[in-house]
Parts: structure tokens; C-alpha cells; sequence
């Protein structure tokens, strides 16, 4: 989570090619070369708590209007709110908001999710554009991509006899056609904010840097479970706002480690259980023979 | 006689009412959804019946593969006559998981779906896979007894070729499977408690099936030998006693070691739920009956050998629990403790075992001597005293082969 020097200047670097090409600020949607994998960053210091982003979520994707305190089968995103403990005064709110920060949850559409790893019939998969998507034909609702989650984000009926799992994909329809997510496009402030991963990665940097003092050195998500494609930068330290903290590296590569030697496995043992058998056998024959003289 | 059968039949209406009871809970399951009769939640996704139903269910169900290698692949001829009990209990074992995934599984319409719809990558995809074929090796497995009550000699004597290979493959398929219900867990490193999320968990999961696979074959021994009046050949558990201590002894040792290598030894004196447990866990479920099967005098009886075996048993299932529910709930954030629901249904599950079990043990050649196709009668009667179970045969009679 925390940035090192060398990391934060290969971040701006790369951000001052964006700043050549597109301007400080504005990563244009859409502007993506074909495949790149995109991204959103959220910056908690901006966000004024308005909740624009979840309504706009819930009409987009045909879920019941009304304000949620969590994800939920007809949530796919909400505003979180804390506390904190040092006041400080709020970017766009001024000493009004010096008390708590208010940032957007929804699924973080890893780069290399655990729930995709997870799931056995490949019912939630990842797209080269950055969502990860589920499929409810092909689910057998066994529910371990809820287990894998680092970040607690899937979502089970529990109380529907034919349940699904749900959990925002990113508007994976919307980004097929060139178009940002949803809640981004209706953020009233610099809150959310949409392109390809590199360049996300390179704003949040430069947004750091261009500011000092006012954001934590750090971009969550930029190595969190092996990187993620919702990134945040913040004024309040992350911990404080209650973020998980999580391993480094990919969890799917925990498993591999144990997966990938099964084949060889397989192979010596049971080599080994044919020959044990035979030469056993062999033993057996001959002790027959030599006990029926 | 009178005694045990009208004990039996007491028994049986009180399995029968529990699985009705089951049954009518997974109506309401299947009608209002899993919220209904569980306590799960999306924080806490995965409870009693993973813990219990599927994950020790395939462990207690271990004694079918160890005892089949020990006899078709070591040619440990004295442990045949365990074998078709063990593979019995290994084949209803599987069934009872099958059963409960019908109920757990969100989606359960879906669950050939891994047969077509491929994810390697997946742990769980690898287990359906194991899992379905070692249930199908099993029942080919049990399908010799089957072949043998039924009288079709020349079968049996064709499929019995087939099964070295046929055990082989079933080893394999255990060996995989049973390790990778750990490695499940393998992909929450910053949610399981670090007294048992390990590395080594595939291995752990796999060695302690192994143990729990020859105890459950002494305490199921114990148990019918008891409904059904059989004799116990006692120097036969003795020994299997034996094995078993020398598997839980690499297994204390590759724990303990575990626990230095990875500095967590600590954590076992913090005296939070989760320390407690663990040492209940090893205490109870590995040091202490690898003490009794060492100490002579306990293990040369019937009673110490069983009463190990139960421990063995309650500790692999308390491995199992804490591995998918104990270790599990201070990252959860949640609550859990299961529901009578799924209480019930766990209930209803094990005595539809048991009741299958009894069906089975009363209808099939299961104990006693299993006679090679064409030896009379009376020469493999004899021949059973020297082994295992002695005394009355269950439906001996009308089972063997033509003299």
C-alpha cells in the first residue's frame, strides 16, 4: 500500500506522458486503446457523500430505488461513512466535512480476482477490458467465490429458492461500448474517475504528488491482492476508513502453488502404487509356489 | 438375538423420524432458500454443513482407500476382512456428501456442471471431479458384494481382475481430493486464523484422512460388532491401532513443526477461542489417542483400541469444523452458530446413513468370509475364523457360492 520514492516517480513519469497527451486531469472514457484493461479511481478526499453514483447504479441496473448501509442482491455499490478520529477539514466541504470521509464500495474487479479462480465451472470470469462478470447459467451456487473474496463483496439470495450471486461488473455493457461506468458519469466532483489501468494508476500518483501534504502516500490498489481495477487515494489513512488489509501478492497463485504440482503427483504415485503392487504380487506367487512343495 | 433386533427396530423408528424431520427441513430449504434454515450470510458464507457434512463426511469416509490399498496394493491379506465394511462405509460416505451438497449447493440443478464447464484453475472443480469419480470407483468397488449376493459368479470372477487398477485409481482420487479439501482454503490466507492456515494444509488434510480412515474402520467394527453380535478378532484392531499411531505421530510432528516454522507457536497460549480450540483439537483428537494405542495395556483391548479410535475421529472432525468454521469467524466480522435447521438436516443426513448402513449389512454379504468364486462353502467359513469377524454371518447362507 505504501508507496516507495522509486515507485512514486515511475508513477508520475508515466503520468506525465498522459499529461502530454490528454491533460492533467482528464483521462478521457473511452479513450483506450482497444484491449487495455480499464479502471476507475475513487479519491476519498473529494468525495461530498451525495450518493449520486449509487442511485445512478440501482436505475441503470433495474434495481429498486432508496439509500443502502450495504451491498445487497439489489445493491451493487453504496457510500460508505466514517468517523474519523483527527478532524480535517474537507476538500470540497470545507470545516462542514472536517469529521468524517464518506467513498464509493463496490466490487474492486481485481486484476487477478480469487472469486474467478475460485469458482468451479468459470461462472465469474475476467475480461480483458477489466470487469469481472458472472454468469448465472453456468453457477451452481456452491458459494466459494463469497469465501475467496478478500474484500467481502459477493453477494448470495439467501431467501430466493432460485438464488444468484450478485456484485457490480463494472457496467461491463456500458464499456463494450466505449462508455464509462455509470456511477462514474454522473459524479458530480472529481470523486470517480475512468481509464485505462496505467494511466488511472499514473493520475493517482500525479493527484498525490501535485498536492503535498494533503494525501496519504499511498494508492490502494495498486498492489492490494495483486492489484485491482478500483483504485483509491485518500487524506485519511486507509486503515482509519476501514479498508482490509490484504496480502500482496494474487491469491489465485496461492492455490496454483499447491495445484500445479498435483500432475506430478498423480504420475509418481501412481507409479509407484503399480510397481508396490506388483512386485507384492510377484512376492505373494512365489511364497505360494514355495509353500505348496 | 431378540434383544439387539428389537433394539435395532427401536432405533431405526427414532433414524426414520429424524430423516422425515430432515426431509421436511429441506422442504422449507427449497421453497424460501438457504436463508430460511441456515445462519449463513454473505460474511459468513460456508457453515455447519461444509464443516461437518461434506468436509469430515469425505474424511470419516477415508477407511474405504486405506483399506483397500492396504489389502489389494500391500496384499495385506489378515486386513481383508475389513475391506468390505470399509468400503461400504466409504461408498454411503460419499452418497451422505452428495446428499448434502444437494442441499448446501445455492444452485444444485447445476451440479453436473463441472462435468462441461471447466475452470482448472479451481480447486473445488478438481474436488467435484475427484469426488465423482471415486464415488463411481466405490460403488464398482461395492458392486462385487452386489455381483456376489445376486449369484452372478462369472461376473465377479471377470470384474475381479479389473480391481487392482480399479483401487489404484481410487487411491489416486482419494489422495487428490482429500488433500485439496484443505487446499480450498488455501486462497484465504488473510481470513484463516494463522493457527491453521498453512501451506502444509493439503498435506495435513491428507495425512489426517489416512488416520481417520483406519479409525473410522475400528469404530464402525466396534459399533455393528455390538448391533449384530460378531466376535472381534482383537489382535487384528491392535494392529490396525499400531498403523494408526504411526500415522498420527508424522501427523503431531509435521503440526507442531508447522506451528515453530511459522512462528504461530505462540498464539497457542493467547487463550482466545481459536487457541482453545486448536489445543482441544491436537490434545484431545492426536496426542491422546496416540497415547492410548501406544500404551500395551490399552491397546491390547477391544475398548481401548475403540475408544482411541473415537478420539481419532472427533479430532479429525474438529480439525474439519475449525479449518471451515472456528478459524473462519474473526475475520468474518459475522456470527455463527449454526441453526436448528441445519442441525436437523446434518441429523437427518447421518441416520439416513446409518439406516442404509444397517439395510445394507442385513441384505449383503458385507462381514464374513468372501469366498472366491467356486470354493465351498464350508472351507471359507473356516477359513473366517482365522481372520477377522467370527461367529454368526450375517446372511451367510444364502449367499454363498454354489459348492
Amino acid at each position: 500500500m505504501t508507496l516507495t520514492r522509486r515507485h512514486l516517480l515511475k508513477l508520475a513519469a508515466a503520468s506525465s506522458l498522459g499529461v502530454t497527451v490528454v491533460g492533467p486531469r482528464r483521462v478521457a472514457a473511452g479513450a483506450a486503446p482497444g484491449t487495455a484493461a480499464m479502471a476507475v479511481l475513487v479519491d476519498v478526499a473529494q468525495c461530498i457523500g451525495c450518493r449520486l453514483c449509487e442511485g445512478a447504479c440501482k436505475a441503470y441496473h433495474g434495481l429498486p430505488a432508496g439509500e443502502v448501509t450495504d451491498l445487497s442482491p439489489t445493491a451493487f455499490t453504496y457510500v460508505r461513512f466514517r468517523k474519523i478520529s483527527k478532524p480535517l477539514d474537507h476538500v470540497n466541504l470545507g470545516h462542514a466535512g472536517a469529521n468524517r470521509r464518506s467513498y464509493k464500495v463496490q466490487c474492486w474487479n481485481c486484476v487477478e480476482p480469487a472469486c474467478a479462480s475460485a469458482c468451479p465451472v468459470a461462472a465469474l470470469r475476467k475480461t480483458p477490458a477489466g470487469p469481472v462478470i458472472y454468469d448465472p447459467y453456468r453457477c451452481i451456487g456452491c458459494r466459494y467465490c463469497q469465501l475467496a473474496c478478500p474484500f467481502q463483496i459477493p453477494r448470495f439470495e439467501w431467501n430466493r429458492s432460485l438464488p444468484v450471486i450478485t456484485k457490480c461488473n463494472m457496467c461491463a455493457e456500458r464499456l463494450a461500448k466505449n462508455r464509462e461506468p455509470v456511477c462514474v458519469s454522473v459524479c458530480p466532483v472529481h470523486a470517480l474517475q475512468f481509464g485505462p489501468r496505467e494511466r488511472i494508476l499514473a493520475e493517482a500518483a500525479a493527484r498525490i504528488a501535485d498536492t503535498p501534504g494533503r494525501y496519504v502516500p499511498a494508492i490502494y490498489g495498486v498492489d492490494e491482492v495483486g492489484g485491482t481495477s478500483w483504485v483509491y487515494v485518500s487524506d485519511v489513512p486507509f486503515d482509519e476508513l476501514g479498508f482490509p488489509v490484504v496480502v500482496r501478492e494474487a491469491l489465485p497463485a496461492y492455490t496454483w502453488r499447491a495445484l500445479g504440482k498435483i500432475p506430478g503427483a498423480v504420475v509418481a504415485l501412481g507409479a509407484t502404487l503399480t510397481a508396490v503392487e506388483a512386485i507384492v504380487r510377484r512376492r505373494v506367487e512365489l511364497n505360494g509356489k514355495a509353500g505348496g512343495h | 438375538m431378540g434383544m439387539p433386533r428389537r433394539r435395532i427396530a427401536s432405533a431405526r423408528l427414532v433414524l426414520w423420524a429424524l430423516v422425515l424431520a430432515g426431509v421436511a427441513a429441506a422442504i422449507v430449504r427449497y421453497v424460501s432458500g438457504l436463508g430460511a434454515v441456515t445462519n449463513l450470510s454473505d460474511r459468513f458464507p460456508w457453515g455447519l454443513w461444509i464443516g461437518f457434512d461434506v468436509m469430515s463426511g469425505v474424511a470419516l469416509a477415508a477407511g474405504g482407500f486405506t483399506i483397500a490399498a492396504t489389502v489389494y496394493v500391500f496384499k495385506l491379506e489378515r486386513y481383508h476382512v475389513l475391506l468390505r465394511p470399509a468400503v461400504l462405509t466409504g461408498f454411503l460416505g460419499y452418497l451422505l456428501v452428495i446428499a448434502a451438497l444437494f442441499i448446501d449447493l445455492g444452485r444444485p440443478w447445476n451440479i453436473w456442471h463441472p462435468l462441461v464447464m471447466w475452470n482448472p484453475h479451481s480447486v473445488m472443480f478438481e474436488v467435484a471431479w475427484c469426488v465423482m469419480l471415486y464415488t463411481a470407483v466405490l460403488a464398482l468397488e461395492f458392486g462385487q458384494v452386489v455381483l456376489q449376493r445376486v449369484r452372478l459368479w462369472n461376473v465377479l470372477r471377470i470384474t475381479r481382475l479389473a480391481l487392482p487398477p480399479l483401487v489404484v485409481a481410487g487411491v489416486l482420487l482419494s489422495t487428490l481430493h482429500q488433500s485439496s479439501l484443505g487446499s480450498l482454503f488455501l486462497i484465504v490466507p488473510g481470513k484463516l486464523h494463522p493457527l491453521w492456515y498453512t501451506p502444509m494444509l493439503p498435506i495435513f488434510f491428507f495425512v489426517s484422512a489416512v488416520a481417520v480412515g483406519l479409525a473410522m474402520v475400528t469404530a464402525e467394527a466396534t459399533l455393528s460388532s455390538r448391533a449384530f453380535h460378531h466376535q472381534l478378532n482383537t489382535p487384528l484392531f491392535t494392529d490396525l491401532g499400531r498403523a494408526g499411531a504411526v500415522v498420527l505421530s508424522v501427523y503431531l510432528a509435521l503440526r507442531i513443526a508447522d506451528l515453530v516454522v511459522r512462528g504461530v507457536w505462540g498464539l497457542l497460549f493467547s487463550g482466545s477461542l481459536e487457541s482453545v480450540m486448536y489445543l482441544l483439537e491436537l490434545g484431545l483428537g492426536v496426542v491422546l489417542p496416540l497415547a492410548l494405542f501406544t500404551v500395551p495395556a490399552v491397546a491390547r483391548t477391544i475398548q481401548g483400541v475403540a475408544a482411541a479410535a473415537w478420539l481419532v475421529v472427533g479430532g479429525v472432525v474438529m480439525n474439519r469444523l475449525n479449518v471451515a468454521v472456528t478459524g473462519m469467524l474473526a475475520s468474518s466480522g459475522a456470527r455463527y452458530v449454526p441453526a436448528w435447521g441445519e442441525m436437523l438436516i446434518t441429523a437427518s443426513i447421518v441416520s439416513g446413513g446409518i439406516l442404509a448402513y444397517i439395510y445394507a449389512v442385513e441384505h449383503l454379504p458385507v462381514f464374513g468370509p468372501e469366498p472366491a468364486p467356486g470354493v465351498p462353502r464350508e472351507v471359507v467359513r473356516s477359513a473366517s475364523h482365522s481372520v477377522g469377524v467370527t461367529g454368526h454371518l450375517v446372511q451367510g447362507a444364502d449367499t454363498a457360492p454354489p459348492p
